[in-house]
């Protein structure tokens, strides 16, 4: 076990560096010269040559990286120039709205998800299984921007249960905090359930054929039994990945859910810095997210491997 | 070099014997095909079709209800519903076709020589996909355009980059199964040259999952845009791109809830189509059953 997390481990290094070398260049090689955008309509050539010393801008761009990445692993990835917070600190703010949601909707998603997939299994190519496989292929068709509109048309617009937008910290007001998250989380789940019920129902189907079934099945256990308590632990070990990848995933992807009902997470500290083109800002949130993926999906590999013996010792 | 003439004979022979068995397409099938070529048609002609500006704003007839002076109504600055949605499917479709293309050229080469040639270059190129699929391609996409400009060009041009590590693994993948088979050996032992393998053997069994994910790719490119144009850092207005029109309706969703849901449903409909008939040319090609 142990030398397999160092296996991982070694090759973790390697793929974080290069996410830092591609945020770094992402945003100093592109068009726009973060002096005259922070100078604004006060930019003279003398003002601008002057605060390009002083930030460091007129050394190469590798010295520029070097220093970027060592004030990075001290954990000061800079701050807003226009607003003066560090991006850290914007990040942490706004990272339990983005959790909170993401939360929400993977728990809705697998309360869908995971009864569904066991309907499905029992009776593979049955009428609910294909049905439910032509309304999953259909899913993918509808992006998330769709299914808010739709969500807010019918709750909030017709049938005013729910709030179209806004945001109530939970500390101030649980219920209405809840209220606010109940749509943006229905719609990202809306987009979750699907991939969960199809990876589940594959691997359960596969499960229903082992041995160990029939013999359950030959000693007479209810078949409720034989599902959730011989079948579904050992079929769960995909679900378990997509979970965790969906999570580092959501971190970020769910800017547009987040746009829709302005909920301040992370994705809308990010569109907010394009829209003000707050460079640092937008780097800094970048690299958070590519980062956060990257180690999700390393604590992904590695749950895996307690889940399943045969990975840690290299035989799957 | 016939890289696309996936007709050949033996070519067909080679990609699965086991799989010969007929697959019927379908109705499904036929219907997602000719809503393509319809939308298809409808985005080339839509200069010279019988129809109201895209742009010109009637004041005067804001959220008009279907007449026959607008078959479809008005928006809600009274500008022409119709043709503001067939002008849009020319945006759809033009980032939506020309992006792909980049991704299945660069991607396509890159997996086809990693998949080959294997060993240290297989391992960077490897690696280089792992990294570029660890940023959310939304986010960049987002930050991209947002800094190079929000024009038709940028858009395909970022949107195309973003798809190439996904083409790299399906074509890498493609050639790793079929650069063991008899028949490149057999090729290799006639003394072909790397590139002749490569380009004469390979290519034509690797297009055909590569046009299979080619078409999947156009869907969500599709969508890609149109999230990126709803945010407002799409294409930008007055241009009726369908993710606009589905954002400016939202605005009006209490009062006119059509002006957000034609676009839609005509973006989900192309983007169904396109993913059917996407699905079932992987089909073809992929023996597992119906594989998300």
């Amino acid at each position: 076990m142990l030398g397999f997390v160092g296996k991982r481990l070694l090759h973790l290094i390697p793929v974080l560096l290069a996410v830092t070398v591609l945020t770094f260049l992402i945003a100093s090689l592109l068009p726009g010269d973060l002096a005259y955008v922070m100078l604004g309509d006060q930019a003279t050539p003398e003002k601008v040559a002057a605060l390009r010393h002083t930030m460091g801008l007129d050394l190469p761009i590798w010295q520029r990286y070097l220093h970027w990445l060592s004030d990075v692993l001290r954990g000061d990835l800079g701050r807003s120039f226009r607003t003066g917070e560090t991006v850290l600190g914007a990040i942490s703010a706004r990272l339990p709205v983005s959790l909170q949601l993401m939360v929400m909707a993977e728990v809705i998603g697998l309360a869908v998800g995971i009864p569904l997939a066991i309907c499905c299994a029992v009776r593979p190519g049955g009428r609910l299984d294909r049905a439910l496989t032509a309304v999953a292929f259909g899913k993918l068709s509808l992006p998330s921007f769709m299914v808010a509109i739709l969500l807010i048309y019918v709750f909030a617009v017709q049938l005013h249960w729910l709030p179209a937008t806004g945001y109530v910290p939970l500390t101030e007001d649980p219920l209405g905090n809840l209220r606010c998250f109940v749509l943006p989380a229905l719609t990202l789940a809306f987009g979750e359930w699907p991939v969960l019920m199809r990876v589940l129902r594959s691997d359960m189907i596969a499960t229903l054929q082992e041995d160990y079934i029939a013999m359950a099945r030959a000693k007479g256990l209810r078949p409720a039994r034989i599902l959730l308590v011989h079948a579904l632990k050992p079929s769960s070990l995909t679900l378990v990945t997509v979970t965790g990848i969906n999570i580092g995933r959501l971190i970020g992807g769910a800017l547009i859910v987040e746009t829709i009902f302005a909920l301040p997470g992370i994705g809308r500290l990010l569109v907010g810095a394009i829209y003000a083109r707050d460079f640092i800002i937008l780097q800094g949130v970048v690299l958070f997210v590519a980062a956060g993926f990257v180690v999700v999906n390393f604590i992904v590999d590695m749950l895996y491997a307690v889940l399943d013996p045969r990975i840690r010792h290299g035989r799957a | 070099m016939d890289a696309l003439d996936i007709a050949d004979p033996i070519a067909a022979e080679d990609i699965a014997p086991v799989q010969r068995r007929r697959r019927r397409v379908g109705f499904g099938f036929a219907l997602a095909a000719g809503w393509i070529v319809f939308v298809l048609l409808l985005a080339i002609f839509a200069n010279v079709l019988p129809i109201q500006s895209p742009t010109d704003a009637d004041f005067l007839a804001k959220r008009a209800p279907p007449s026959a002076e607008h078959w479809l109504g008005t928006d809600n600055l009274g500008r022409d519903e119709l043709s503001r949605l067939i002008h849009g499917a020319r945006i759809s479709l033009t980032v939506g076709l020309c992006a792909p293309v980049i991704g299945v050229i660069a991607g396509g080469l890159l997996g086809l020589l990693a998949g080959y040639f294997r060993g240290r270059f297989e391992a960077l190129v490897v690696g280089g996909v792992d990294v570029l699929l660890a940023f959310p391609p939304l986010v960049l996409a987002l930050a991209v355009t947002a800094y190079l400009g929000q024009t038709i060009p940028n858009l395909v041009m970022v949107l195309g980059v973003l798809g190439i590590p996904a083409f790299t693994r399906v074509a890498r993948a493609a050639t790793l199964s079929l650069a063991q088979r008899e028949f490149v050996v057999a090729a290799r032992t006639l003394g072909a040259t790397h590139a002749r393998i490569l380009f004469r053997e390979l290519l034509p069994n690797v297009a055909l999952p590569l046009i299979a994910f080619f078409l999947l790719a156009v869907a969500v490119t599709i969508v890609v845009e149109g999230a990126l144009s709803f945010l407002g850092l799409g294409v930008p207005p007055p241009a009726p791109s369908w993710g606009i029109m589905i954002g400016e309706g939202r605005e009006s969703l209490d009062i006119a809830p059509r002006l957000a849901f034609m676009p839609a449903a005509a973006m989900f409909l192309t983007v169904l189509a396109f993913n059917m008939v996407g699905d079932s040319l992987r089909a073809l090609t992929d023996p597992r059953p119906g594989a998300l």
